[in-house]
This record gives structure tokens, C-alpha cells and sequence, in this order.
């Protein structure tokens, strides 16, 4: 073999040993140290953004059930001041309905009140009047002069009687 | 195939020729200069968004992670990357650069461009030198004592066995990388030099030209994972106790 027949080469081998070590030294001083550098930090970069992204999400979450939370109180809030507003309004309604009712029940009673002191008014300017123009007419009719007295006693009999049937 | 490296011996020492392979100690340094390159205009602008090349890089930095933390705990192994990501990088770029084209002298045969890593000397150091790595840092790591008991475990007497290992891992690592792309290098000469012999052979090798070298393509990359995969293996052998 051509291996075996011309020994072995010695000056190949030191050669890309000192080839080979120089350019791992390179490369692993100059490029790969700060390469990984930059990787680690590129991942704990990602890694805290990942974090920060997970909080940010369960913050988000908080918020919108806080939310939620704030819409639901503000509705059932709402709901019952119209409730409220509603059975006030029907209150006032009825209030004033009532009052109405009791005012034309007092200007009703106030007038029936009127009516009867008129009649009674009428009544008793009636009587009187009967009275002087039945005793005027008697005079004519009879020409005799009654006693008064006598006279209103007669007709309040009369009357009486009117009255009674 | 009659193709050969062209060699060049300065001088001997303690009467030993020191022999140099000037085609795999160019096509080598080229390889080193390409992994150079890319691995500097990606972490050139070190952005914390990355983009293009700086991707790319991390998009490796991470595979070789990924290998490291299959066989260690990353606190260990984190000290190895650098280790792992040259290895796979430079030996991918090695064995893609025979695909496209192998160049040789005219008169002499003499290579000139090929992959690196089809040179069994090139292979068989960069093995040895990862067996080594992974002795000192088993001495550095877990101390001489424990270093020294791991070769009487689980028995003792499994000692022979032991050293045998070390010698076996690291001839199979080198010479699977070797053999691998040196046997991808020969046939892809025995089918391109039997295109090139005649206009309809050209017309008839084109196509399995095409399809060896994608595999040639496979083959490299698969090689250069293993490669990076085996020297992890081998160095949490001997940096973690179990």
C-alpha cells in the first residue's frame, strides 16, 4: 500500500492539527461566545415577554370581569330606579286621583250644603211670603181682620199637614 | 486511478521524513477559510432579531447544541460547542468540496482539488485529536483518580478491553469519515472519467454522474453529523460519571 510504502506523513498531520485547533480557537472565541451570548439572552428575552404576555392576559381578564362585574351592578341599578320611578309615578297618580276624587266629593258636598240652605232660604221666604199674602188675602176675602198670631199659627198648621202627607 | 496528491518533504527530523500533502493541506485551509467566512459574516451584526446568514449560523449553533445535550447534561458540554460546531462545519464543507469538481494536473495526475477529508491522514488527526480532547477533559473534569478507575469498570477485568477502545474509536472514526468520502471520490472518477472518454458515454453517464453526486451529497453531510455526534459520544463517556 502507498500508505505503508511512503511512511507517514507527518507534516499533513501537524498541519490540519495546528489548522483545525486555530480555527476552533477562532471561531469559538470570536464568534460563538458572543453568538451564544446574544442566543441566551434572546431567549430569556422571549421568555420574559412570554411571561409579561401571560400577566398581561390575566390582568386583561380581570378587567373585563370587573367590568362585567360594573355593567350587571349599573343594569340592575337602572332597573330598579325605573321601578322605582314607575311605582312613584303610579303613587303620584293615584294621589292625585285621590285628591281629585276628594275635592269634587267636598265641592259636592259644599254644593248639596248650598242647595238645601237655599231651599231651606226659599222655603222659609216662601212660608213668609205664603204667610203675609194669605193673611193679605184673607183680609180681602173675608174683610176681617185676624189676629196675626193667630194667623201664622193656622197656616204653620196647614203647612204642617202639607208637610205630614 | 493513477491520480495522486502532489507531496512535498523539506527536510527530516530524527532521520524521519517529514512529509507535507500540499493538495490536502490546501483544499483543508480552503475549507477552513469558507467555515471562517460564513461563521463571521453571520455573527458579525450579532442582531437580536436575526436575519439571512446570522440565522443560518444559529440554525447550526443550535444542531450542534441539540448534539451536545443528546449525550451530556449542557453544564457539562456546554464548554464543547465551539468543538462540535467546527467539526461538523468544517468537515461538511470538506466533504462537499469534491462534489462539484475534482481537479488534477494534466501530465502527472497530480490532484490538486479534492475533498479534504479524503485524505486518511487529515481523517485519522482530526480523530486522534478528538480521542485526545476527550482524555485530557476526563482528567480535567472529573479528576486523575476517577479518570483511571473508569478503566477498570465495570470490571476489572475488562482493563484490556478498555485500552483497546481508545485505539479502535478512534481508527473507526477517522477511517469511516475516510473511507467514506474517499470511496464517494473514487467512483465519482471512474464515472466521470468514463463520461469523459467518448461523446456517447458522456450521453450516458450524465445521469448517474447526477445521481452520485447527490449522494455524494448525502453521504458528506451524513458523515460530518456523525463525525460530531461520535466525538460527543466519546467525550460524555469520559466527562460524566455513570
Amino acid at each position: 500500500m502507498e500508505i505503508l510504502s511512503e511512511g507517514i506523513e507527518w507534516g499533513t498531520i501537524f498541519y490540519s492539527l495546528a489548522a483545525f485547533t486555530v480555527l476552533m480557537l477562532i471561531i469559538g472565541k470570536f464568534a460563538l461566545k458572543p453568538l451564544m451570548g446574544i442566543m441566551e439572552k434572546r431567549q430569556n428575552q422571549v421568555n420574559d415577554d412570554l411571561d409579561n404576555a401571560e400577566k398581561s392576559r390575566v390582568e386583561a381578564e380581570k378587567y373585563l370581569e370587573q367590568q362585567r362585574e360594573e355593567l350587571k351592578a349599573a343594569r340592575v341599578q337602572a332597573q330598579e330606579t325605573l321601578e322605582q320611578a314607575s311605582k312613584m309615578s303610579e303613587q303620584q297618580s293615584r294621589q292625585v286621583l285621590e285628591q281629585a276624587k276628594q275635592e269634587a266629593e267636598r265641592i259636592k258636598e259644599a254644593a248639596v250644603q248650598d242647595i238645601e240652605r237655599e231651599k231651606e232660604q226659599a222655603l222659609e221666604s216662601v212660608r213668609n211670603q205664603v204667610a203675609s199674602l194669605s193673611v193679605a188675602i184673607a183680609t180681602k176675602v173675608i174683610e176681617k181682620e185676624l189676629d196675626e198670631k193667630e194667623q201664622e199659627k193656622l197656616i204653620d198648621s196647614y203647612l204642617k199637614e202639607v208637610e205630614a202627607k | 486511478m493513477s491520480a495522486q496528491s502532489i507531496y512535498w518533504t523539506p527536510f527530516e527530523l530524527f532521520g524521519t521524513p517529514i512529509t507535507f500533502n500540499v493538495t490536502t493541506m490546501i483544499t483543508f485551509t480552503i475549507a477552513g477559510l469558507i467555515v471562517f467566512l460564513f461563521t463571521f459574516l453571520g455573527a458579525r451584526k450579532m442582531a437580536m432579531r436575526p436575519t439571512g446568514l446570522q440565522n443560518f449560523i444559529e440554525w447550526v449553533v443550535d444542531f450542534c447544541r441539540g448534539i451536545i445535550k443528546a449525550n451530556m447534561d449542557w453544564k457539562t458540554g456546554g464548554r464543547f460547542i465551539a468543538l462540535a460546531y467546527t467539526l461538523l462545519f468544517v468537515i461538511f464543507v470538506s466533504n462537499m468540496m469534491g462534489i462539484p469538481f475534482e481537479m488534477a494536473t494534466y501530465e502527472t495526475h497530480s490532484v490538486i482539488w479534492k475533498s479534504p477529508t479524503s485524505d486518511p491522514f487529515l481523517a485519522l488527526t482530526l480523530a486522534a485529536f478528538v480521542v485526545v480532547l476527550t482524555h485530557i477533559y476526563g482528567i480535567k473534569l472529573r479528576g486523575s483518580k476517577e479518570y483511571l478507575m473508569d478503566y477498570f469498570r465495570p470490571k476489572w477485568f475488562l482493563f484490556p478491553f478498555k485500552i483497546i477502545e481508545e485505539f479502535a474509536n478512534t481508527l473507526t472514526l477517522g477511517m469511516r469519515l475516510f473511507g467514506n468520502v474517499f470511496a464517494k471520490e473514487v467512483l465519482m472518477l471512474l464515472i466521470v472519467g468514463l463520461g469523459a472518454s467518448s461523446l456517447l458515454w458522456g450521453g450516458i453517464m450524465f445521469a448517474p454522474t447526477m445521481v452520485w453526486q447527490a449522494f455524494g451529497i448525502f453521504i458528506g453531510s451524513l458523515q460530518a453529523y456523525i463525525f460530531a455526534m461520535l466525538a460527543m459520544v466519546y467525550m460524555s463517556h469520559k466527562v460524566e460519571s455513570h
